[in-house]
């Protein structure tokens, strides 16, 4: 049954059917309740007071999050015998969805506490810390912080300064350090810190306590003002022999980093989710606005300068979803397989269900964050003069997706680390992509066909594309590691170009399995939006990945090599019947602007 | 005690309303329905009477298979068990008499409705329904308290209120004020989850036929462009209001 689920990373090296993966089409009665839930309490508690969240009313973030609590929704991850729901992980990404929508400062404050400031702890806690936090923190009685950051160690986390120095009678550890950045910071009632014993190589996890009436040794900056997340609470915070007792070491001595670095998976694709939301929101004012807005004596969404904006931003909103909800159901089948085959806890199960697929989380969080950015930059373009006025929610949408690039690891980190990944992989034979880069070597090499195949099937073409495009991938990162080895991760603009391609294959197929499982479902006709926000994905796809592998086999290539690959790079990019992308962008926008909304 | 309350699934007051086959049917594509307002307000009190006085509370709803959505979610904001008369309503009188049917059966003290649903607007099912069940009514309700078989209710009426003393079996047709929209009530993940489990009971309909049929559905005219008129051109506004609009 295992070989049945596709593995982290291998959707590089298989060709995968529509009906193999999931999307937001397939939510069942209890997800679509669900997802009604969620969007009812933020519109009623959250969207209508978006303002009172950007004058930094800090109290009311944390007022809504305990409302989040009673409502569960701060429990859907947690399983039940800690007191929380035990919910699936499509679940769990779709509720970090939809309650993330209205605004970055509630968005973060649930994120920080449901993740990295819960998730920690049901991971890697043992059965006393499990029973003793995870109930309080999943009803929301509770909430949770993370301190990893520090003023010389961000994205080189392990290289933090914090000392945990156990005590003579080996009862306590006594941390010192300052750590920065730490979300929920203000209202937290525990912080999962990570600290340094002696000079171990790794920093080790620690679960600590904060009550202000008895702050032991822990003291707090002021609130951040930021950019964005404005209400989201923002703090350093100052550990001064703060005394912690010995059992709520986190895991085990030296085991930190990874503790860190597997939150953070989990943080990225919920990130991710997070991400979608928002843009959804920013569409339908948008569109309501073009449709409202006339100039000319003319709706000004009857211009196609403002139709094209419309239909980019749903096509790339639509698309994200398709990659979310596909890699969310790869990671809760294999949690379940991994549940299932009895060799594994539920706790293992979780740890390793994500970290398989940890190349798809690092690829989400980079396209999803980039695609919020990107939607309400062009929101705002939208509302002219006005989306500048703080008056209006696109303004604060837009500085709140700037922090989306920045948190759970920097965009160029994550770029990075899904080639480092995928190229760990290939090195434990968990994803074979030499072979098929031989293969791809000898294609390239041989005299090529000048066959027309027969495209008349839908997406057939395409999925061709993405059959090459897989394949291009492949000779430009086959190549560039026979030329540096190991070395090639000090080769960051060329990780960087590598991983473009990699982020636009994957979303270009989920794109395009979605739409064919919804033209398969309900006839081409129904799903026209759809296919034509497939293609036209792809074409910027293409564009994208063009630009990445010329860049990328120019930097280390030369002569015959480099005239083959590029030759290459023609030939596996290249459109028998190339769609007009405007014609595609019309039928798109046409639908969003007759419902008024995103209504995908 | 128990209650059961009359569950209509209709439009969400948002939808844009369009119709077909000749403007004689109302067309549901791309509709999202929801609890009627009216109905949630009873269902929200009803769930008052479920906490505080240990009341049983039962939703039902006339409808097809796609309605069962929206007595799932009346399930997870906490009734205990759910109902549905397996067809497609024809008219508010044949609604009522379904619905009669399973009340006669169910002996319920107090059956909860909205005054009127928000796609038709009949206003007609809560006093059929006592009507043909021959139990006491009282409509436009704003507040309801039970104690033993005595009800205090309290109704709307032009421009004040008016309060009522009656006895169960009471039939009531809501509205806001039974309870306030603040007190509306989102599931919450558990009730959700519970929502499965709990009896959703489909009941095949007696043999009643409609009354009326639609002949056809007119949709208000659009509204027209607005003039803007200067504040200080008194004698333009009198001109376009008698010569244009033709009401002066």
């Amino acid at each position: 049954m295992e070989k049945d689920i596709l593995r982290g990373g291998q959707f590089l090296v298989k060709e995968i059917e529509c009906e193999d993966i999931f999307t937001p089409e397939d939510f069942n009665e209890d997800q679509l309740m669900m997802k009604e839930a969620v969007t009812e309490f933020i519109d009623r508690e959250v969207w209508a007071k978006k303002a009172q969240f950007e004058k930094k009313d800090y109290a009311l973030t944390e007022s809504c999050m305990r409302q989040a609590g009673d409502l569960g929704f701060l429990s859907i991850a947690v399983p039940e015998e800690y007191g929380g729901m035990g919910m699936g992980f499509v679940d769990t990404v779709l509720v970090c969805d939809y309650i993330s929508g209205a605004t970055g400062s509630f968005s973060t404050a649930f994120g920080a506490h449901t993740g990295i400031g819960t998730m920690p702890i049901t991971l890697y806690g043992n059965e006393e810390q499990k029973k003793k936090y995870v109930p309080k923190l999943a009803s929301g009685e509770w909430f949770g912080s993370y301190c990893l950051t520090e003023p010389s160690a961000g994205s080189d986390a392990n290289s933090g300064k914090t000392k945990a120095v156990l005590s003579e009678d080996g009862k306590t550890y006594k941390i010192t350090g300052q750590k920065m950045w730490i979300s929920n910071a203000g209202f937290c009632n525990l912080m999962i810190v990570f600290a340094r014993i002696e000079d171990d190589k790794n920093i080790t996890g620690f679960i600590v306590e904060y009550n202000p009436d008895a702050p032991n040794g822990i003291t707090m900056g002021e609130e951040e003002h930021k950019l964005g997340i404005r209400a989201s609470s923002t703090r350093q915070v100052f550990f001064n022999d703060t005394v912690v007792p010995v059992e709520n070491m986190l895991s085990t001595r030296g085991n930190g980093f990874k503790i860190a670095m597997n939150a953070l998976n989990v943080g990225r694709i919920k990130l991710a989710a997070a991400c979608l939301d928002a843009q959804r929101r920013v569409i339908s004012e948008s569109v309501n606005y073009a449709n409202e807005r006339i100039q000319f004596k003319t709706p000004i969404s009857s211009f196609g300068a403002i139709r094209q904006k419309i239909a980019e931003m749903a096509t790339n909103c639509w698309v994200g979803e398709a990659a979310t909800y596909r890699a969310s159901k790869n990671i809760e089948d294999r949690i379940e397989l991994r549940k299932n085959n009895g060799k594994d806890s539920h706790q293992e199960a979780e740890l390793k269900g994500v970290e398989e697929y940890a190349i798809e989380c690092s690829i989400l969080k980079v396209a999803v964050s980039e695609f919020i950015q990107k939607c309400s930059d062009e929101g705002i373009q939208i509302y002219g003069g006005m989306g500048f006025s703080e008056e209006t929610p696109i303004e604060s949408a837009w500085r709140d997706a700037r922090i989306a690039r920045i948190y759970e690891g920097t965009n160029e980190i994550n770029r990075m680390l899904s080639i480092g990944m995928l190229i760990k992989k290939a090195m434990k034979g968990h994803v074979d992509v030499l072979t098929p880069a031989m293969a791809v070597k000898d294609e390239l090499v041989g005299i090529p066909s000048f066959e027309v195949p027969d495209y008349s099937e839908l997406f057939s073409e395409e999925k061709n594309i993405i059959k090459n495009l897989k394949k291009l991938f492949l000779m430009v990162a086959g190549a560039a590691l026979q030329k540096y080895g190991e070395k090639i991760e000090q080769q960051q603009q060329l990780m960087l170009a590598a991983s473009d391609i990699l982020i636009q294959i994957y979303l270009a197929e989920s794109a395009i399995l979605r739409a064919e499982k919804m033209a398969k479902k309900d006839g081409e006709d129904s799903a026209k939006e759809q296919i034509a926000m497939a293609k036209l994905n792809l074409f910027h796809a293409i564009d994208v990945i063009e630009t990445a592998g010329k860049h990328s086999i120019i930097s280390f290539s030369t002569g015959d090599e480099q005239r083959m690959m590029l030759m290459g790079l023609k030939r596996y990019i290249k459109y028998v019947n190339m769609p007009n992308i405007i014609e595609l962008r019309h039928i798109i926008a046409e639908k969003v602007i007759k419902e008024n909304k995103y209504c995908f | 005690m128990k209650i059961l309350v009359c569950i209509s699934h209709v439009p969400d007051t948002t939808s844009k309303i369009n119709f077909t086959e000749g403007d004689t049917k109302f067309d549901t594509n791309g509709v999202q329905f929801v609890i009627n307002p009216n109905d949630e307000f009873g269902l929200t009190r009803a769930m008052w009477f479920k906490e505080k006085q240990g009341a049983n509370v039962t939703v039902i709803n006339v409808g097809g298979a796609d309605t069962e959505p929206t007595l799932r979610k009346a399930l997870a904001i906490g009734a205990d068990a759910a109902i549905r008369v397996n067809t497609v309503p024809a008219d508010g009188f044949s609604v009522a008499k379904q619905l009669a049917t399973v009340i006669k059966d169910g002996a319920y003290d107090l059956v909860i409705a909205g005054r009127e649903s928000i796609d038709y607007n009949g206003g007609m099912v809560p006093g059929m329904i006592a009507g043909l069940v021959g139990a006491n009514f009282v409509n436009n309700c704003i507040g309801l308290e039970v104690e033993g078989t005595n009800a205090k209710v309290i109704r709307e009426i032009d421009g004040g209120k008016e309060t009522v003393s009656t006895n169960l079996p009471l039939v009531i047709g809501g509205q806001k004020g039974l309870v306030e929209e603040t007190d509306l009530r989102i599931p919450n993940m558990r009730g959700i989850m519970m929502a499965r489990k709990k009896p959703l009971t489909v009941v095949e309909p007696s043999s009643i036929s409609g009354e009326t049929s639609s002949m056809s559905f007119e949709k208000p005219a659009p509204k027209g462009a607005v003039t803007l008129v200067s504040a200080d051109n008194l004698d333009e506004l009198v001109s376009l209001l008698h010569n244009e609009a033709k009401v002066i």
